[in-house]
């Protein structure tokens, strides 16, 4: 275990000194070296991450052919995963053994050739969009900080390590959102997104003192084994557990009922919402589920609240989704969906597909997140899609790419979305009765998702100019460059298939047992999801391009749905009266006034005047008048005298004798 | 004639009068504002405990007593090099050698 991969810990450690780099030094440095540290970083990790694949790729095919490896003039011994790396041990107290180490298996690796080979080419793209941005230092320093914990979650071989990562990525998100500080809504929505996430992290930590409690490990591999050994575990306390677990992961992955910070995260730049908002920080809850693979197999009930939460978000998100008119709304509402998902493949035990999901997806929805970017760009910051329209002869490049996230989104063969979706409405159908309706559901996302996303399709792209005075312009060639990127691997990024992916991954979140599936079934399936597509896309064709009267028609014979779904579903307005309204008046009244201006201000007045008492009496003896001292010295002197040379006893007796005498008698 | 000066003076005439020195020293440092006048209420002070040192050493034989006095009197030279200059240094800041005005570290 030599040769490629001695240094997994330079993969979190590279973005981290860009981070210190253009943080600390960022604004005196010329722009060219603040962008090469930015660039650099993430594409050394990314380097280190191909690297790592390739050995595994090396191995292979060694095993393969025993005769030695093939001679490329490498002969680098193979990567076994896991692969472990111990940092030491981090804590040691009584029975609590925590090491500082990160695993590297068939699922981090997946994810690391994710985070850091989309993180790279946004960075790229970022470049390009943030050119003339004042805090263009802070900006690259923050994105390199995010890929730094992004990293350590990915790689953490324990609970502990991965909530550090977990909270890490929860920092750089609420510092990027609130990147245009001054903007209130900005800083209002990273507020928003991080107090959101901490409701989910609370159930992450009980989930974790649990299993400390029950397992007294917070090591991934150890648990899989101890649960392993004793079939005994099952439900009960695994199934708090895992409820717990699924609380983190529904905070930090925008599940029902914590979805309501990601749409506001939309304040950030769009790189952001790209990188961080739609491929990967928000993945990592459908990530950590994954992971903890073992513990929801163990808990049935535990894995259909998984099922039923995604599948529920999928439906609710897409019906927002429908009516929104902000362009990077409609992708927030999209990602909230599509990540509803994912969840539902892990509510199946489909980890592998919810993974493969989570990868197309990736490319796919930062493809459109950067495409919209770069229309806001054009557009001068224009947001609004019913201001668009007729952009496919001014921004031919990025309308291209757009109609490519589109058709992948959508599910239409060949594209990458194609094969995670219906991979996962596959493994749905599986899964019985109840599996039935989940994929029912799904299906049915899939045709919101493909009418939405054609919606935005055409109201941006095709008719005519909506703001004639306004002239959009291409973008740059670092913001188009990674959008072929993204587009080609949007195209191409399915084609390696479920069976081969779900075998890749299968030592890591262990083999679905396929029971009662086809190749039939399969291919039935397709053709219907297929169609459903298909469906939603003459649906949108049919209100956006040919009876451009329609969605108006529509939206006042069903106004009380359409209301309801413009101001989505009025949740922020519940949450708001049943939840911050009365957190807030408990805050003002009791807390506020009460403990703290009347029990606590109290006492701090308290001290503050038995000091002030104290220092003016005390001070009148540091007058500095050299004669008072002396008298205070000549007083002190005599009472010295005093008292060594009058003999009190003496003198004491003989008074009490008068006193008693005089008493006595 | 004989007499009278063969007869030694009694220790105590000594200690009341090293006592009355030590007194009038105290009673100058307290009440004196001049600062001079102050500093040599000390020296009446260090020298009257001088006169005690010298007593007891010619009452009891003993030499040590004489040697403290040479200790006691060179502590006081230096003193007096060191205090004059802080004096002369004092009164070239302010121009004044009142103890009562002279109540601040800074200047």
């Amino acid at each position: 275990m030599n040769g490629y991969l001695t240094h997994l810990w330079l993969i979190p450690l590279l973005p981290f000194a860009g981070f210190l780099v253009n943080g600390v030094l960022g604004r005196r440095l010329p722009k060219w070296l603040v962008t090469a540290v930015a660039l650099l970083a993430p594409l050394a990790a990314f380097g280190l991450v191909v690297s790592a694949a390739l050995g595994t790729f090396v191995f292979n095919v060694t095993r393969c052919a025993p005769c030695g490896p093939p001679d490329w003039g490498w002969h680098h011994p193979a990567v076994t995963l896991p692969y472990v790396e111990n940092f030491g041990q981090w804590i040691n107290a009584g029975a609590l053994h925590i090491d500082f180490s990160f695993v590297l298996d068939q699922l981090s690796l997946v994810m690391l050739l994710v985070v850091t080979g989309v993180g790279f080419l946004i960075h790229v793209y970022s470049v390009g969009y943030m050119k003339g941005d004042e805090g263009y230092a802070r900006y690259f320093s923050y994105l390199n900080l995010f890929l730094f914990f992004m990293t350590v979650l990915v790689l953490a071989g324990n609970a502990l390590v991965m909530f550090v990562g977990w909270e890490g990525v929860g920092l750089a998100s609420y510092l990027l959102i609130g990147f245009w500080y001054q903007k209130k809504s900005a800083a209002d929505a990273g507020k928003k997104a991080f107090i959101v996430n901490r409701i989910g992290d609370f159930g992450f930590l009980i989930g974790m003192f649990l299993l400390l409690a029950n397992f007294g490990t917070l090591t991934f591999s150890e648990i899989a084994t101890k649960l392993g050994q004793d079939p005994g575990w099952t439900g009960g306390v695994v199934t708090v557990i895992a409820l717990c677990l699924m609380l983190g992961a529904a905070g930090k992955s925008a599940q029902i009922p914590l979805y309501i910070w990601l749409p506001d995260a939309m304040e950030g730049p769009t790189p952001v919402s790209a990188l961080i908002h739609a491929a990967t920080m928000v993945t990592a809850g459908v990530y950590m589920v994954a992971r903890n693979h073992v513990l929801f197999d163990h808990s049935p009930f535990a894995l259909s609240v998984v099922a039923i939460v995604g599948a529920a978000t999928a439906l609710y998100a897409a019906t927002i989704g429908l009516v929104q008119n902000d362009i990077k709304r409609v992708l927030a509402y999209s990602t909230i969906s599509q990540l509803g998902y994912m969840f539902l493949a892990c509510g199946v035990a489909a980890y592998s597909a919810g993974i493969f999901h989570l990868v197309t997806h990736a490319f796919f929805k930062a493809l459109l997140f950067l495409a919209a970017g770069s229309v806001i760009h054009g557009m001068g910051g224009e947001q609004d899609l019913r201001k668009m329209g007729g952009l496919w002869k001014k921004l031919p490049v990025t309308f291209a790419v757009t109609t490519v996230g589109v058709l992948a989104i959508a599910g239409f063969f060949p594209f990458a979305g194609f094969f995670s979706k219906d991979a996962i409405l596959y493994a749905a159908f599986q899964q019985g009765t109840n599996g039935k309706i989940l994929w029912f559901v799904g299906l049915l996302t899939a045709l919101l998702t493909s009418f939405y996303m054609f919606r935005l399709w055409y109201l941006a792209f095709l008719g005519k100019s909506r703001s004639p005075e306004v002239h959009p312009h291409e973008s740059p060639w670092s913001m188009r460059g990674p959008l072929v990127i993204l587009a080609l691997l949007s195209i191409c990024g399915g084609w390696i298939g479920m069976e081969r992916f779900g075998s890749f991954l299968a030592p890591s979140v262990g083999a679905r047992a396929t029971e009662g599936g086809s190749a039939q079934l399969e291919l039935t399936l397709s053709v219907v999801a297929v169609g459903v597509a298909l469906l939603g896309w003459l649906l949108a064709h049919l209100f956006y391009r040919e009876k451009s009267t329609l969605p108006a028609t529509v939206s006042t014979a069903l106004s009380g749905p359409y209301k309801l779904l413009t101001n989505k579903y009025y949740v922020d307005e519940i949450y708001g009266a049943t939840v911050v309204k009365p957190l807030l008046g408990v805050s003002k009244y009791f807390l506020e006034w009460v403990v703290d201006v009347a029990v606590l201000g109290g006492i701090a007045w308290l001290l503050g005047g038995v000091a002030l008492l104290a220092g003016a009496i005390l001070q009148r003896w540091q007058s500095g008048n050299l004669r008072s001292y002396a008298a205070w010295l000549a007083a002190g002197a005599a009472a010295v005298l005093l008292f060594l040379l009058v003999p009190w006893p003496t003198v004491l007796a003989s008074l009490s004798a008068i006193h008693f005498g005089v008493a006595g008698h | 004639m004989n007499s009278l000066f063969s007869q030694e003076v009694p220790l105590s005439w000594y200690l009341l009068l090293s006592a009355a020195l030590f007194s009038l020293g105290i009673v100058g440092f307290l009440l004196k504002r001049n600062l001079i006048t102050v500093f040599m209420s000390i020296e009446l002070m260090l020298n009257a405990v001088n006169l005690s040192f010298v007593t007891f050493a010619h009452q009891w034989h003993e030499v040590k007593g004489q040697i403290f006095v040479f200790f006691v009197m060179m502590v006081a030279a230096a003193e007096a090099a060191v205090g004059l200059a802080i004096i002369i240094a004092v009164f070239r800041a302010r121009a004044t050698l009142a103890v009562d005005r002279i109540d601040l570290m800074k200047l």
